[in-house]
């Protein structure tokens, strides 16, 4: 069968779905045609998914035997032609990090999917947590930028996929799909989309012999097996892509090329939702499974006569700095409601003079709707 | 006169950094052979390499496709690699501390899987390019940089290992055993299955002189010395196959292939009217 032929299946059918089997039809809506992965609650329902369905578009799913192995064969894939994929949850994210910097550092197109339950460790493991949003940005060691997306809902979490490999290939950089255990694990209805009207981003190839690592901010990449004869390394390199580990130069030539591209793009990258802002007092940050009660939150202390407006970030990283300082400069005071003890609300108190307030939940039981009230009530009272 | 190999080779960046005595260099020299008689098209081959003094054989020397990875995960992304690209030679060289310590586990499951890589393990019995550290083929005893008082460990048997656990094609040779080596790389390619060399190389630098062996020449000559095939090693006793390399063909068995295997669901939906 080919893609064409199982996605006209799908056309304008509405499905009652899991947000991570969401994830995984925008993954093969968006042409992934690799997925390599290991078992993990609850992310398994990618896997599942992606074993049954991959075949029937003439891809591949493979099971390795631990997380490093999935993500390496996914980078390896990415540069024999597949559009990659994996996905987990928070140890084996842990396991990731390393091949992750290697993807950045090799420029390789990927997406990496984290449902995230609570940690450290073993943690929580079948309920949902937000608390890997700075693991996601700085787990790998040096100097990089990273584009991470948070989706609140399983419709998101399908178009927001589609958006994740066109990052991916538009930058030449691995992506992090942060779902949660909460917007994973829910049930929602999802409506799909004809192909033929979904933007996808082709993969930016070059069939001449170009520099693969250099030349201009992002460059073309060349598939294996060719005739070009590329070097592909983990190692500070040329243009060329051989190496060069011990000009200062060469490191901080590629490293600060690296970091550019997603750093000069950042207000490109950056989607975010706006609500009630304009006359607002106080503002409400939240992303992912907790903007959903920060939402209800928000139209309740509305109801209640307090001028409160709200931000839900989509893109994590690179972060939406521009809005938020531009936003921070109306309100008095800034609440996050996030699954952390305050992992983002830390990311916006660089960006802000306000006062920043985190309104943390944790113990993997979603925010209600009061609980964030009554934190902000109470806050604002004072004054 | 111009060797008809250097062809194979990024000449550009010659000479090699290998120490002087190395082995890389042998087992470099060997595969352009093997691929030159085997008439293979570079263009066709893929490199895949970790890290260590090993991966540098191909990586950045032999002229193809080359993906140099992270320490240990040379199998891995290998795997990713053939799946894409299935009517490729993708080929793994890298060492002992890359491939059998931090990468052991991605080895015994591609074997298990019979996925159609071909994996040369050079085992020089140390980690060289740290500055000779113990790894798990350091034979006990030992004194390393690591093991200051002796090895107090027993080493990996990798080829035995390797064949366990399921490997279509699996040998062992040392770098003194040059056309037993060739033939048997030629063996290992031209196999469709998970095919395994296990290579005893020599380390001047950082393990020959720990163990009385300050040249190249000197592990060379116990190589010659010391190798036993493994047909003449039944019903010999551990005692007396101790310090000895056993040599031979570990495995030569016929399995499907792993791709092969995916590809063969993936064709049944073609089969399924729109």
């Amino acid at each position: 069968m080919t893609r064409e032929n199982y996605l006209s299946k799908l056309k304008n059918r509405t499905l009652f779905i899991q947000g991570d089997e969401a994830a995984a039809y925008g993954a093969l809506y968006a042409g992934c045609n690799f997925f390599a992965g290991y078992p993990i609650t609850p992310a398994s329902e990618v896997a599942e998914l992606m074993a049954k369905e991959l075949p029937k578009v003439d891809g591949y799913y493979i099971q390795m035997e631990d997380e490093i192995a999935s993500i390496g064969a996914m980078i390896g894939a990415a540069w024999s032609g597949g559009k990659s994929m994996t996905a987990t949850s928070g140890p084996g994210f842990s396991l990731m990090q390393e091949n992750i910097g290697y993807a950045c550092m090799t420029e390789t197109p990927c997406v990496i999917v984290n449902v995230q339950r609570s940690g450290p460790s073993t943690g929580q493991a079948t309920l949902a947590a937000q608390g890997d949003m700075l693991q996601a940005r700085w787990g790998t060691h040096g100097d990089h930028e990273m584009i991470a997306l948070s989706p609140s809902s399983v419709q998101e979490s399908f178009d927001l996929m589609l958006e994740a490999f066109n990052l991916s290939e538009k930058y030449r950089n691995p992506v992090i799909f942060l779902l949660d255990g909460e917007v994973g694990h829910i049930r929602e209805k999802v409506v799909f989309p004809d192909i033929n009207e979904v933007n996808i981003h082709p993969r930016n190839i070059s069939k001449e012999k170009v520099d693969v690592f250099g030349g201009m901010r992002i460059p073309p990449m060349i598939e294996f097996g060719q005739g070009h004869r590329i070097h592909v390394t983990g190692s500070t390199h040329k243009s060329n892509g051989m190496r060069d580990v011990v000009s200062q130069e060469a490191h901080d030539k590629l490293i600060r090329r690296l970091n550019d591209k997603i750093e000069s793009n950042r207000d490109e990258i950056s989607k975010y939702e706006l609500h009630f802002t304009d006359d607002m007092e106080y503002l409400v940050v939240s992303y992912g499974a907790s903007a959903r009660p920060s939402m209800g939150a928000v139209l309740k202390l509305r109801e209640k006569g307090y001028k409160v407006g709200f931000l839900r970030l989509i893109t994590i990283w690179p972060f939406s700095s521009t809005i938020v300082k531009e936003l921070g400069k109306k309100v008095k005071n800034i609440f996050v409601p996030e699954m952390n003890l305050g992992q983002i609300s830390r990311e916006i108190e660089r960006f802000v003079s306000c006062a920043v307030h985190p309104v943390s939940k944790i113990g993997g039981v979603a925010h209600t709707i009061n609980e964030i009230v009554y934190e902000i009530e109470s806050e604002v009272k004072k004054y | 006169m111009k060797n008809e190999l250097l062809k194979y080779l990024r000449t550009d960046i010659l000479p090699t950094e290998f120490c002087s005595g190395c082995g890389c260099g042998t087992v470099l020299n060997i595969f352009c052979h093997v691929v030159d008689e085997l008439k293979i098209n570079p263009d066709d081959i893929i490199m895949v390499t970790g890290i260590g003094c090993s991966s540098w054989i191909p990586s950045p020397y032999f002229s193809a496709d080359t993906l140099h990875t992270t320490h240990g995960r040379a199998i891995a992304f290998a795997t990713g690699v053939k799946v894409m690209k299935p009517d490729k030679h993708v080929i793994v060289i890298a060492g002992d501390g890359d491939l059998a310590g931090i990468g052991g586990n991605h080895l015994i499951h591609a074997a298990r899987r019979n996925i159609g890589l071909t994996v040369f393990l050079v085992n020089n019995y140390i980690y060289g390019m740290t500055g000779g550290q113990v790894s798990p083929t350091t034979p006990s005893n030992v004194p390393t940089t690591t093991t200051p008082y002796g090895n107090t460990e027993p080493a990996f048997k990798i080829a035995e290992l390797v064949s366990a656990a399921g490997a279509s094609y699996v040998a062992r040779w040392t770098t003194y055993q040059v056309f037993h080596l060739k033939k048997a790389m030629k063996d290992a390619i031209l196999n469709k299955g998970f095919s395994f060399i296990e290579i005893c190389s020599q380390c001047p630098t950082s393990y020959g002189k720990r163990v009385g062996m300050r040249e190249g020449i000197d592990q060379l000559k116990d190589f010659r010395d010391n190798s036993i095939d493994l047909k003449k090693t039944a019903g010999m006793k551990d005692e007396e196959l101790e310090n000895k390399f056993i040599v031979g063909k570990f495995a030569e068995r016929n399995r499907t292939e792993f791709t092969e295997n995916l590809r063969n669901i993936n064709r049944k939906f073609d089969e399924v009217p729109v």
